[in-house]
């Protein structure tokens, strides 16, 4: 091309034209080669790429294997997985995982709002079982918002609920077991069982101002210390309520 | 007689409408055809697959549903607008692209009119193509459109030269202006098509005239009248629905008139290619619609190909370089013509 200028006039005129005129030929060859290269469009819906083998999308659990420790939970950034579980009974064998750790907790929720979710993929990796992974699903829009909570249990909303009245009743029965052995401990000790119930009932009367207490926790624990099972049952009731709300 | 319908109607007002609607009726298939090609050649030229949906098969309906859509659009006149030019101005631009199908000659028994200066004919109903689109940039009242409009006023009176230039040459050769003798002129096997005559002067001839031809239509690398990415859409900014579909059929109908021009001066027009075989009314159509078609593909080929021009390299290919081509080229040819 610097050639060019060091060309006489005439001929940079005729050489210019020259160029102009091959290289839309050259242009033209590449246009044509193009029109029958086959095309790299895919067409989405009747034809798929293969997702990346890492790609991460919408998460999966598998609650056979959940043991309901909340690593998950802990981890997410955005807080979309929400999991409540209740203790199970000393005489319930929950099986194991797959990978040979015990189960002791009922898994009462778990769910995970997909309009949340970042997919950053931080949960799968504390997951102590491996049970909470990504798919390669990637199509699950919804006209609904609320729709996009996916909740993973096997249980039953009934069932869960049950669980937790379960939970709750064992942890009465053994607060209560446990306020008696105190109890008769005291009396033995002292030969004075009366400030006991007194002190208890004296603890349970604030708590009835308060709304969101049942009534019937506190008619079922009048003597007995009051304090875990009060918060376990209402635990339990925002438990089956929001269950309710999100069916 | 070489009007068909003329001929068994008579030249009354049956015979004359018949004859004078027969190409519109072409036309408007055409177009359509023309802008399903314009889009899957672009899309494959890009390696894309263009529209695959509408209609199921390659989205061979997609035109069909374009311009229904484009029916069902609001005509919106802007308020600044000067309301009667504005209305106006589309019609213009489709007459001036129209009435040159006057005078093409289709096939050996169709030619809308028969008269003796037809190729002048053509480039003069041509122009008026730029008066309809200079009303429309004029009269939008929009910094775009008038830009637009006057640069596609420039493009076209400064190819206008060239193409007449080149144009003249094959009359002097062919001793008609009528564009049915100049396709008779051509008659007999492939290698008498005028652009393989007088090598190599017809066919520079004939790169001279579809170079010209290209700025006549408008489109890229010469469609800086409408460059999108400069002026929005040049002289048809302010035009929707209906209006904006009539600017468009006048594209696409002015791409066959340039390219029917030239199939019709270089390549024999409704001969056919191998002699009196497959010659006859009916295959001169194909063949002069074939034709044509094969240089519509070209002009596509062409826009997909090339960036556009700038306004300067755009003077300069006119008039430094197509005018004084064409001019040596006429006297050369001339010369031959003479000493012959």
């Amino acid at each position: 091309m610097n050639g060019d200028y060091q060309m006489n006039p005439v001929s940079r005129y005729f050489r210019n034209i020259w160029r102009g005129f091959w290289t839309v030929l050259v242009g033209m060859k590449v246009t044509m080669r193009h029109l029958f290269t086959p095309a790299v469009t895919v067409q989405y819906p009747d034809a798929r790429m293969t997702i990346p083998e890492r790609g991460r999308n919408r998460l999966y659990v598998n609650m056979d294997d959940c043991i309901g420790c909340n690593q998950c939970g802990m981890a997410c950034p955005v807080d979309c997985i929400t999991i409540e579980t209740a203790k199970s009974l000393p005489t319930e064998d929950l099986g194991t995982t797959s990978t040979g750790q015990k189960k002791r907790l009922w898994v009462t929720k778990f769910d995970i709002d997909f309009a949340k979710c970042c997919y950053c993929g931080l949960c799968v990796p504390p997951c102590p079982t491996e049970c909470i992974y990504m798919t390669d699903v990637y199509e699950f829009s919804e006209y609904d918002r609320s729709k996009l909570n996916y909740s993973f249990i096997t249980l039953s909303p009934d069932e869960a609920a049950a669980k937790v009245e379960q939970a709750k009743a064992a942890e009465r029965e053994a607060a209560a077991k446990k306020a008696a052995a105190a109890a008769a401990a005291a009396a033995q000790k002292a030969a004075q069982p009366a400030p006991v119930p007194a002190s208890a009932q004296a603890q349970s009367q604030p708590q009835s101002t308060v709304p969101a207490t049942k009534p019937e926790t506190q008619q079922a624990s009048p003597a007995a210390a009051p304090e875990p099972s009060r918060d376990n049952g209402a635990e339990a009731d925002k438990n089956v309520s929001l269950k309710e709300k999100s069916e | 007689m070489h009007n068909f319908i003329t001929q068994y109607l008579g030249t009354g007002f049956l015979g004359g409408l018949l004859s004078a609607v027969l190409p519109l009726l072409f036309i408007l298939p055409y177009a359509l055809v023309t802008i399903w090609l314009e889009l899957k050649i672009s899309a494959h030229m890009q390696d894309r697959v263009g529209p695959m949906r509408t209609g199921k098969w390659h989205g061979w309906a997609q035109p069909i549903a374009d311009v229904t859509k484009l029916i069902q659009k609001e005509d919106i006149i802007p308020a600044a607008a000067d309301k009667a030019l504005y209305l106006l101005a589309p019609a213009l631009v489709f007459t001036g692209a129209y009435a040159a199908y006057a005078a093409i000659p289709f096939s050996p028994a169709y030619i809308g009119a028969d008269i003796n200066l037809g190729i002048f004919y053509i480039v003069a109903v041509s122009a008026i193509v730029v008066l309809g689109i200079l009303m429309a940039g004029w009269s939008s009242n929009n910094k775009w459109s008038l830009l637009g409009a006057m640069r596609t006023a420039a493009q076209l009176v400064s190819y206008e030269i060239p193409s007449s230039l080149a144009i003249l040459a094959v009359v002097m050769v062919a001793g008609s202006f009528n564009l049915n003798d100049i396709c008779a002129a051509q008659s007999g096997w492939f290698w008498n098509w005028f652009v393989f005559g007088k090598f190599p002067f017809l066919f520079i001839t004939f790169i001279i005239y579809f170079i010209a031809s290209l700025a006549e239509t408008n489109r890229a690398p010469f469609d800086i009248p409408e460059a999108e990415s400069e002026l929005v859409a040049g002289y048809h900014t302010e035009y929707s629905g209906m209006r904006f579909a009539f600017f468009y059929l006048a594209e696409y109908g002015n791409m066959f008139v340039v390219a029917g021009v030239a199939a019709a001066l270089f390549f024999g027009g409704w001969n056919s290619p191998f002699g009196v075989y497959l010659s006859g009314p009916v295959w001169g159509a194909f063949w002069m619609i074939s034709k044509a078609m094969v240089l519509v593909f070209v002009q596509i080929w062409l826009r997909w190909t090339l960036p556009r021009f700038r306004v300067d390299q755009l003077m300069y290919l006119s008039w430094k370089i197509l005018t004084p081509f064409a001019l040596v080229n006429i006297f050369a040819v001339g010369l031959w013509v003479v000493l012959r």
